[in-house]
């Protein structure tokens, strides 16, 4: 990978990192209505991922979809706004959060439904089929979502279709409160690849490279019509399921362990090793992406409300 | 004369035209294919367009409305059947919460020409899980349209019209009118969602009837008759968007109404019609409006029972009768 690329992908990381804490923050303050999903602490999974990707390739998110729009690359002025249920935001203030889409990127939304997003992505891995493309969608899903039935019958029906569908497991190890652990009795989420007859892989989650690679590759085969592959990247979320989780469920020690492992700071060491980036250079992305973020604070809190009356609009085409 | 083909045949006829006409429309869903659909909806479709276009699924539901909304979603216009709307259940959020509301959640920004086909009703001893009439659970969801044709000639232009929609539509089709002739035009039509049909003319009562109920409607307006009752009996033929102004002239015409449906009676779709005669033809009504549905029970197997269940033509009758004393 060229040296480039990978500068590249850090900023996107730091992007989402620098984002997501100020969310946290003014979701603190009051300032967004709602739900608030961090991504903190995932940034490899959907930076590795989106990596691969064309900008009319598409991706499903799901509920904690920050990361994953930035790494399609979303445009965060309009989806600070959508937090703040402002006009100028993605959706005009009708989605927010979890609602956050932006078709034009082929990102076919966040969703709030746990597992939502695999049907609809084998669906426009049809429409790819049916138009003749060489597109591809990464569908974006968590632990949790693997043990619902639409995990089950999108993976089944991918398979005999060879649909150009990569199934991109988060596993940040708990569906709310409840762990891996206890909500399957296999190890990787990846082992029931088997039971469609697809490839089933599991990778470093907080390594961005990895992450990369295994879906670049699982890109390739699905670009050539050899049809879908899962995917699952172990990783962690810093924060809990939401703002406000008191995350009573896990050790101290065990948020610890992971942090030591922080995906931005594993990648930093690496490119600073091979003398790709240095200290002040990381330091200067830090601080524009610092001010970026700023901004587009600056451009929610400035921009209106919507007119109550558009509550009755955009229901039908 | 016009030719006159089954209903049956009207709804494989608008899809052959339609995906004859489209190569974005593709159908798909359980035993579709080479089977041509459980009640052989989709003859012959399979030879002509292939496996890429009419596609057998795998006994799940799920997938099949989420491969709907997903494709609908990214540039084509899948045709979806669920072998029996009972089995809605079983796909109900993709359609609650995906289909349904993905344009107004993403802002407006995305479009969703898909349509679910679902064949309902009862009439064939097919039990509680499989002769069901849930029209109203989908009429109360904003952003699906709902379509309930009752003939042949409806059904076709209805569906031609749904397939050419740029929004989610609910398709009903009665399993027991399949079999129902009726006269279709060999020349391609439409018709327009959200325009209802006067299926007869009357002066003295209304009837607005749906699906099924429409021919009982029928037959009981025309044994009125020998005893000098004129009933005008109207087909909504699209529940959402709903043809208001059709039942409120007809209303205020007859000032007397009777609303007949199979759904149970409780909740059902005749609930939402009489209130909204109360709310804009009050004045004209002569007398309480009466609604002539199915009972407030699952339907029944054994036939004594189920045709207990379903309402009959003198049940109509007697409805009739009583708004008119």
């Amino acid at each position: 990978m060229e040296k480039e690329e990978m500068i590249s992908m850090l900023e996107k990381m730091i992007r989402i990192r620098k984002f997501e804490e100020r969310v946290v923050d003014l979701f603190a303050k009051g300032k967004i209505p709602g739900f608030v999903h961090s991504y903190i602490g995932e940034e490899a999974v959907a930076v590795g991922a989106c990596s691969v990707l064309k900008d009319n390739d598409f991706i499903t998110s799901t509920h904690r979809g920050h990361g994953h729009l930035i790494a399609k690359g979303g445009n965060l002025n309009y989806m600070m706004a959508e937090l703040y249920g402002k006009k100028t935001g993605y959706c005009k203030g009708k989605g927010g959060s979890m609602h956050i889409a932006d078709l034009d990127l082929g990102i076919l939304g966040a969703n709030g439904i746990v597992g939502a997003g695999l049907p609809i992505a084998i669906g426009s891995g049809l429409s790819i089929k049916v138009r003749g493309t060489d597109q591809v969608t990464v569908c974006f899903f968590g632990d949790g979502a693997s043990n619902r039935g639409t995990f089950h019958e999108s993976l089944n029906v991918a398979s005999i279709w060879k649909l150009p569908v990569v199934f991109m497991n988060e596993n940040n190890h708990y569906a709310i409160s409840f762990s891996q652990k206890k909500s399957m009795a296999i190890p990787n989420i990846s082992d029931r690849a088997t039971a469609y007859g697809i490839p089933g892989l599991t990778v470093d989650g907080n390594d961005v490279i990895a992450v990369y690679e295994a879906v670049k590759e699982a890109v390739k085969r699905a670009r050539n019509g050899e049809g879908p592959t899962l995917i699952e990247a172990k990783t962690y979320r810093y924060r809990g399921h939401f703002e406000g989780d008191p995350t009573t469920y896990r050790s101290r020690e065990e948020v610890e362990d992971w942090k030591k492992k922080d995906p931005i700071n594993v990648f930093e060491d690496k490119l600073l090793a091979r003398d790709f980036i240095t200290k002040k250079e990381i330091e200067d992305i830090e601080k524009e992406v610092v001010d970026e973020v700023e901004e587009t604070v600056k451009f929610a809190e400035e921009s209106p409300y919507p007119n109550p009356e558009e509550t009755l609009e955009d229901v039908y085409a | 004369m016009m030719r006159k083909i089954s209903y049956l045949m009207a709804v494989n006829e608008a899809l052959s035209e339609e995906m004859a006409r489209d190569k974005n429309v593709v159908l798909f869903g359980e035993d579709v294919g080479i089977f041509g659909g459980c009640f052989g909806v989709t003859q012959g479709l399979f030879n002509k367009f292939g496996s890429e276009r009419i596609k057998d699924t795998p006994i799940s539901e799920t997938a099949i409305i989420g491969l709907a909304v997903g494709s609908a979603a990214t540039g084509i216009r899948p045709v979806a059947e669920l072998m029996f709307m009972d089995f809605a259940g079983v796909a109900m959020d993709e359609i609650l919460n995906q289909a349904a509301k993905m344009r107004y959640m993403f802002g407006g920004k995305a479009k969703l020409p898909l349509v679910i086909r679902m064949p309902y009703g009862a009439g064939i001893s097919a039990a509680a899980q499989h002769s069901q009439s849930l029209e109203a659970w989908f009429t109360h969801i904003p952003g699906l349209k709902v379509v309930m044709p009752s003939t042949p000639y409806d059904v076709k232009g209805l569906l031609k019209s749904s397939i050419r929609d740029d929004n989610p539509v609910i398709f009903l089709e009665h399993k027991v009118l399949y079999g129902a002739s009726g006269e279709v035009p060999e020349d391609e039509y439409l018709i327009p969602l959200g325009k209802g049909d006067i299926k007869k003319e009357g002066k003295d009562v209304t009837v607005v009837a749906t699906g099924m109920m429409v021919h009982k409607a029928l037959e009981a307006a025309s044994n009125l008759e020998g005893e000098g009752i004129s009933v005008e009996v109207i087909d909504p033929r699209t529940l959402v968007p709903l043809d208001e102004g059709i039942i409120i002239n007809s209303v205020k015409k007859t000032g007397r109404v009777v609303i007949t449906h199979e759904a149970p009676k409780r909740s059902g779709f005749g609930a939402e019609i009489s209130a909204i005669i109360a709310e804009k033809a009050f004045p004209y009504l002569k007398k309480g409006i009466v609604r002539i549905c199915g009972k407030d029970t699952p339907v029944p197997f054994s036939p004594p029972l189920e045709q207990f269940y379903i309402p009959q033509t003198q049940d109509i009758i007697n409805g009739i009768k009583y708004v008119m004393g």
